[in-house]
């Protein structure tokens, strides 16, 4: 099971680094399209893990934040298109929340790239696999995630094991 | 002793006589000189005790929930910063204006105590002296003089509201200060340098922080009853030194204030470490700006950046198939 507080470890044949990408999806629209890409059988990259949440509007930046701090090479966010959120307005709020959020970690120099955010609907599998595959080439480019990683970040305190 | 304050002082007088507030909330001289206090005052005899000058740097709207009376009402000296804060918090209902008495004061920057006492080195500094346009600073031996104009904190120097923009009473003059357009030179001048360079900047700037939360305490808009960073269940975040939960501890702060800093400057004249926490404010400022057009604490009708939407918002920073 994927959580954020154990990020997989990825290698190749060939025992290269590989990206670990953790992904938070929308119930209702992405989740579903990447369902769909699974169904329809298109390939892409096995880098990504994913997370379902029941709209964007629910992921808070501690979720962003931690993923990094914990190791993952990147975060990729999506959910339904402007105007199709089925609770309306969530992702209309979120899409301000992650504007700042990404100004706030360039601004602190993370690497422009480690976070990522799209629209992906529930029909949209060939579009799901196509971001996934420029993400995953973007995070390689980028190398190994070294900004923001806490030191011993698989040594957990003892209220967060609970 | 100036005009203003002395009008503060009668105005004081008369509304805790008449009973039209029970207490006032203002500034008096503390035991530091060049540093002004935070004063309670509820009897109309200790009215007296309240001041004005340049060292009255704390913003008291942090203090408006603890002392709001059940009946009542309590008055507060608000300069243009405090005047915002106290707009932003009646936008996020926290406490019903009737219950609040604003005194205005037409505010002309405070001065920056820590830059003087870093120039001055480990002198003790035993009395500052503010005159027209000169600070004149007096300790054990010496006399220095400072000009006003350039001691200012940074924040004071680009301040475009020196007038809270709501008040029952101003005092002073209404004379607004000269036309200040602010292109965010700073922020822009920050952002030039690789992310390498700022991330180096942020290492070094932030490894004294002992996350002390001063920054916190002091805010007024920080008001949660459970701040993230105390939480217990769930722990998101550690309560180490290290420096990713020091710089986590800061993204989160200023993410919890985007849309909502007045930009009044107050975590950074109270942190202990001398961190300065001003490109942040600033770059805040900046973003709320840039990406919302709009402006904290001005306009009581319009919520806060980060709790509506536009339809067209920017979204230049999602990905699309290639």
């Amino acid at each position: 099971m994927t959580t954020i507080e154990t990020p997989i470890h990825i290698t190749n044949e060939l025992d290269h680094w590989e990206p670990k990408i953790i992904t938070f999806l929308c119930n209702w629209c992405s989740y579903a399209g990447a369902d769909l890409a699974g169904v329809s059988r298109i390939q892409y990259p096995p880098n990504i893990r994913i997370v379902r949440v029941p709209c964007s509007g629910r992921i808070s930046p501690y979720y962003l934040l931690k993923s990094l701090q914990v190791g993952w090479d990147g975060v990729l966010i999506s959910g339904c298109h402007p105007g199709d959120c089925h609770y309306l307005s969530g992702n209309l709020v979120a899409r301000r929340r992650f504007a700042v959020l990404k100004d706030l970690l360039d601004f602190f120099g993370i690497e422009p790239g480690r976070v990522n955010f799209s629209w992906v609907s529930a029909a949209e599998g060939e579009r799901f696999a196509k971001i996934v595959r420029k993400v995953v080439k973007k995070i390689q480019k980028l190398g190994p995630i070294k900004k923001l990683v806490k030191e011993n970040p698989f040594q957990p305190n003892k209220c967060e094991a609970q | 002793m100036n005009k203003l304050e002395n009008d503060l002082k009668e105005l004081g007088k008369k509304i805790l006589l008449d009973k039209t507030v029970g207490k006032i909330i203002g500034y008096s001289y503390g035991t530091l000189a060049g540093k002004c206090v935070p004063v309670f005052i509820d009897k109309p005899e200790e009215a007296g005790k309240l001041t004005w000058n340049s060292f009255c740097d704390t913003n008291l709207a942090r203090y408006i929930k603890k002392e709001i009376p059940k009946e009542g009402k309590i008055a507060i000296i608000a300069k243009g910063c405090t005047g915002r804060a106290i707009t932003q918090l009646l936008i996020e209902k926290q406490f019903p204006r009737e219950k609040l008495y604003i005194l205005g004061i037409n505010c002309a920057g405070t001065i920056d105590r820590r830059r003087i006492a870093n120039e001055l080195g480990s002198t003790e500094i035993l009395e500052i002296i503010e005159k027209e346009d000169k600070i004149l600073v007096k300790g054990t031996g010496f006399e220095k003089e400072f000009p006003r104009a350039e001691y200012l904190n940074y924040l004071c120097k680009v301040c475009k509201y020196p007038i809270p923009p709501i008040y029952d009473v101003l005092v002073g003059t209404k004379e607004p200060k000269g036309h200040i357009h602010d292109k965010y030179e700073d922020t822009l001048e920050f952002e030039k340098k690789t992310p390498d360079e700022k991330w180096a900047y942020f290492n070094e700037t932030l490894k004294n922080c002992t996350r002390c939360y001063a920054c916190r305490e002091a805010c007024p808009l920080c008001y949660c009853l459970e701040c993230f960073c105390d939480q217990t269940q769930p722990s998101w975040f550690c309560k180490s030194a290290e420096h990713s939960e020091i710089a986590v501890f800061h993204l989160v702060r200023a993410m919890h204030l985007a849309g909502r800093c007045v930009a009044c400057g107050d975590c950074n004249v109270v942190c202990p470490m001398g961190i300065d926490l001003i490109p942040i404010t600033r770059k805040l400022e900046k973003i709320v700006k840039d990406r919302f057009d709009a402006e904290v604490g001005i306009d009581p009708s319009k919520p806060p950046s980060l709790s509506t939407f536009c339809i067209e918002d920017q979204e230049e920073f999602f990905e699309e198939e290639e």
